[in-house]
């Protein structure tokens, strides 16, 4: 009897996650749906792989961006560190220590999620170890990278020089396999990868314990701090990840590069259903989430009922939405 | 308090010698509530007059707490109407209740935690100088409502550093500070030791014999035998009985309770080990809340530990643990040991349960299969995964073995009962299948059916020859299961009682440092 009245709210809690967490591909279908209306050219497959190959940078980016939420914290410099080992791997390519262009490209891809790691690490040890809060530690390292950018760039741009080497890095970005674009085949691998780390592994586990209650982890014997620092590592690799597809698209990089990703990433990840607080976090919601910024954007491009310059604003209401929707669900009767 | 306009007096002591000719001041007449299609109440009716102390009793689940919720107007019934001195009334809040004069103390624990206890106290009601808060007068005058319990509490400082106990004083000296006639305790001693439930006690004893109108749930039937001059029984949301409390004794209402006969409360104790000691601790210290504290523990003993609130027994264990700072020599079986994290006592076969379950012990939104193996995961893993079939069948196995009773095994941990919820903390560090089990406040406030049965998995724990070690503010509970209790006093242990001194008097003395006449301690 007794227990037949605890039953009853569960039901209804689990059909709720159910709809929290098909919410975002049913938005996605339905603004689909609106940019097919608004300009039949955007089914067409040149336009869908253009949005998905477009969209990779932020959802490689939001995926660790995910994993960093669920584990209760948060990256703001993802952008700027995206600029920063952006300028790195081109130096490195323009530095001619290797004669070699696959090898040289290569070795830039390598250098540059070594790069991405080490940034994360220091993110995450900064928070962890440092007990500061991750909003002002990667509020500082976002000044700090962006700052060593355009340091480095010496307020201009870094290019790259070699012809050669531009051309045969362009395919990373711009070549297929069976017309499927390299970047689509990496957020793919993105994806896949999080969602196994985060749902299937022991660690992931560990993650969404110590983002869902901190205490009842340190309790359960988690290392918290490893758990966490581990987190940040793992988002640096992604937005590494990101620039070994980014710099071959314009093979260059300069201080307006990555300008604004870290919210964009954090829109997405918002929009995808993982909780801001922790503790739950949704890698293929977040995927979506950021098909749909992109998705929104394109349409804009494509019709002109609302200027371009207002995307900013689009994706300032949707990410409002996307939290009224989510508390709609999570109360709903 | 100023701001509150009153229409009627909070108390009527002139009218107190002749209050048996009163009728009831609050009256519920039929109540049920419903959730979805689930009656969790049905067709109660009980009343309460002035003066006296009414106590309703029944297992978790039984009605209590939604009975309560209707009658402080924070949950509307489904039927039935709430009568105040003889006229039906719609309570349309729990503002509108306090406005009525009826206030409620909670059972969890409802403070803001960055503020303190005369902020929280003032909260809403602040007392103003010219522009500007008078914090020192709030502060003089939450310090004098809780010397009432006789605590000399921090009230300016955070919340969140207080006892779990200091918490729950101060949150009843905050419901009482609004002017009433009508207050309704929900388990109010749940996390108190004997000293400051004496003092509820004695403050609910004046609060009568002012006038005011009492109802008052709890779990221990000792206390409940004290206070109550009534006593209604629930039971699945009916009330089975209601009765003066003198005509029943302790074993009957817990008999009412659970609807049939209940064995012995405590379990036949395992025999005395006779080992040399498993863990020896030896001048341990918790920073700035246990000092130079030393013991030791055989292989199947039971070990209490008692004492007041604030003697340090949850820091010194939790400094053991590595869960805060402390220092001292740890030795398992003969051989040092350093805990730096509770990570390194689980790997040398030692844990703890925290007596914070809520907050500390489980994650309240996972599933229970999650939090079963949380402590212990790796033990469920095949390569890099999480090998969910293994995890099922655990928990079939914790299930049956610690009767954790849950129709839906996909419940989340925190949508069950306080005992079951106990129990699944329990299975999650028997995962780890330590040699040193140390339990932070096994049964606080779990009924006791299922405190029954978690006194029989701790002999049955001592029985396969560990170490148990029980920290717990019920008395009563450590004489009933340990071999031996020792007792703490301001973060020193001040004594040891076994055998023929194992009783409460003993106990009391150790745990005070003063032989006083045990007055109402425990009862």
């Amino acid at each position: 009897m007794t227990q037949a009245v605890r039953e009853a709210p569960v039901a209804a809690t689990r059909r709720r996650v159910n709809v929290a967490a098909i919410a975002p591909f049913a938005a996605l279908a339905l603004v689909c749906a609106l940019g097919a209306l608004a300009n039949p050219r955007f089914l067409s497959f040149d336009n869908l792989t253009n949005v998905l190959a477009r969209s990779t940078f932020i959802a490689t980016i939001a995926v660790g961006q995910t994993l960093v939420i669920t584990g209760g914290g948060l990256d703001l410099s993802v952008g700027a560190m995206a600029a920063f080992i952006s300028g790195l791997t081109i130096l490195f390519l323009n530095s001619g220590l290797i004669d070699n262009i696959p090898l040289l490209i290569v070795s830039a891809m390598v250098l540059t999620l070594a790069v991405g790691a080490l940034c994360g690490m220091f993110n995450g040890l900064t928070t962890t170890l440092g007990k500061i809060e991750p909003f002002i530690v990667t509020l500082g390292t976002m000044g700090i990278f962006r700052s060593l950018l355009t340091w480095l760039a010496q307020g201009g741009s870094i290019t790259i020089k070699n012809n050669d080497v531009r051309a045969a890095y362009r395919q990373v970005y711009f070549g297929d396999v069976f017309g499927v674009p390299y970047p689509v085949l990496v957020i793919l691998g993105v994806a896949v990868v999080g969602a196994f780390i985060l749902y299937a592994t022991a660690y992931g586990r560990h993650v969404r314990a110590v983002g869902s209650n901190e205490d009842v982890a340190r309790y359960s014997g988690i290392n918290v701090a490893r758990v966490r620092t581990i987190t940040y590592v793992l988002q640096g690799l992604c937005v590494a990840l990101a620039v070994i597809v980014y710099v071959p698209r314009l093979s260059s990089a300069s201080a307006a590069t990555g300008l604004g990703w870290e919210l964009t990433a954090i829109t997405a990840v918002v929009v995808g259903g993982t909780r801001l607080k922790g503790g739950v976090g949704h890698i293929w919601g977040t995927i979506a989430g950021a098909l749909i910024l992109e998705v929104i954007g394109n349409i804009m491009l494509l019709s002109n009922l609302v200027s371009e310059y207002l995307i900013g604003a689009v994706q300032g209401a949707i990410i409002i939405i996307a939290m009224l929707a989510q508390r709609g669900l999570m109360r709903g009767r | 308090m100023p701001l509150e306009p009153e229409q009627r007096p909070p108390a009527r002591g002139a009218d107190e010698g002749e209050s048996g000719s009163h009728g009831p001041v609050l009256e519920a007449v039929g109540l049920s509530r419903s959730f979805g299609t689930v009656e969790v109440l049905s067709d109660v009716s009980i009343s309460v007059r002035a003066g006296e102390v009414h106590a309703i009793i029944g297992e978790n689940g039984a009605g209590k707490s939604t009975l309560m919720k209707i009658l402080s107007g924070h949950l509307a019934p489904s039927r039935g109407v709430v009568r105040l001195d003889g006229a039906a009334v719609e309570l349309k809040g729990p503002v509108d209740a306090e406005r009525r004069g009826i206030v409620l103390v909670h059972q969890e624990i409802m403070l803001a935690p960055d503020l303190s206890i005369a902020e929280n106290m003032f909260l809403g009601r602040e007392v103003w100088r010219g522009p500007a808060l008078d914090d020192r007068e709030m502060n003089r005058r939450a310090a004098e409502a809780m010397r009432v319990f006789g605590v000399e509490a921090p009230v300016a400082a955070p919340v969140q550093r207080l006892s779990i106990a200091q918490r729950q004083l101060a949150q009843i000296a905050r419901a009482l500070a609004v002017p009433h006639r009508i207050a309704i305790f929900d388990e109010p001693t749940a996390s108190l030791t004997p000293v400051e439930t004496a003092a509820l006690l004695r403050l609910i004893r004046e609060l009568k014999a002012k006038g005011v109108a009492l109802l008052y749930i709890s779990h221990r039937l000792e206390e409940v035998k004290a206070a109550a001059d009534v006593v209604t029984v629930l039971r699945d949301g009916k009330r089975v009985a209601t009765r003066p409390a003198a005509e029943l004794e302790p074993l009957d209402m817990a008999r009412l309770m659970v609807g049939r006969d209940l064995l012995a409360l405590y379990p036949p104790r395992p025999p005395a080990p006779i080992a040399g000691p498993a863990l020896e601790v030896t001048h341990f210290s918790a920073a700035g809340f246990a000092e130079d504290a030393s013991f030791s523990v055989r292989p199947g003993e039971i070990l209490g530990f008692s004492g007041l609130v604030g003697a340090g027994r949850t820091e010194l264990f939790e400094a053991l643990f590595g869960l805060r700072k402390g220092a001292g020599e740890i030795r398992l079986n003969g051989a040092p040991q350093q805990w730096p994290n509770a990570r390194a006592g689980m790997r040398a076969g030692a844990v703890y349960l925290t007596e914070d379950r809520k907050s500390k012990g489980l994650l309240l939104e996972e599933t229970l299969a999650t939090n079963l193996t949380l402590a212990a995961l790796d033990k469920f893993q095949r390569g890099p995964l999480v090998d969910r079939a293994r995890e099922t069948q655990a928990l079939d196995e914790a299930i049956e073995r610690f009767d954790i009773r849950v129709g839906d095994k996909n419940l989340l941990a925190g949508q069950m009962s306080g005992g079951n919820q106990q129990k699944l903390l329990l299975a999650k560090m028997m995962q780890l299948d330590p040699r040193i089990v140390v339990i932070d406040e096994p049964t606080r406030g779990i009924d006791i059916g299922a405190k029954q049965q978690i006194y029989r998995f701790i002999a049955a724990l001592a029985a396969e020859g560990r170490s148990v070690i029980v920290i717990s503010s019920e008395m009563a509970e450590l004489i009933g299961i340990c071999h031996r209790i020792i007792v703490m006093r301001n973060g020193r242990v001040v004594g040891e009682v076994s055998g023929e001194t194992m009783n409460e008097h003993a106990i009391v003395v150790l745990a005070t440092g003063v032989d006083a006449k045990a007055e109402g301690a425990g009862a």
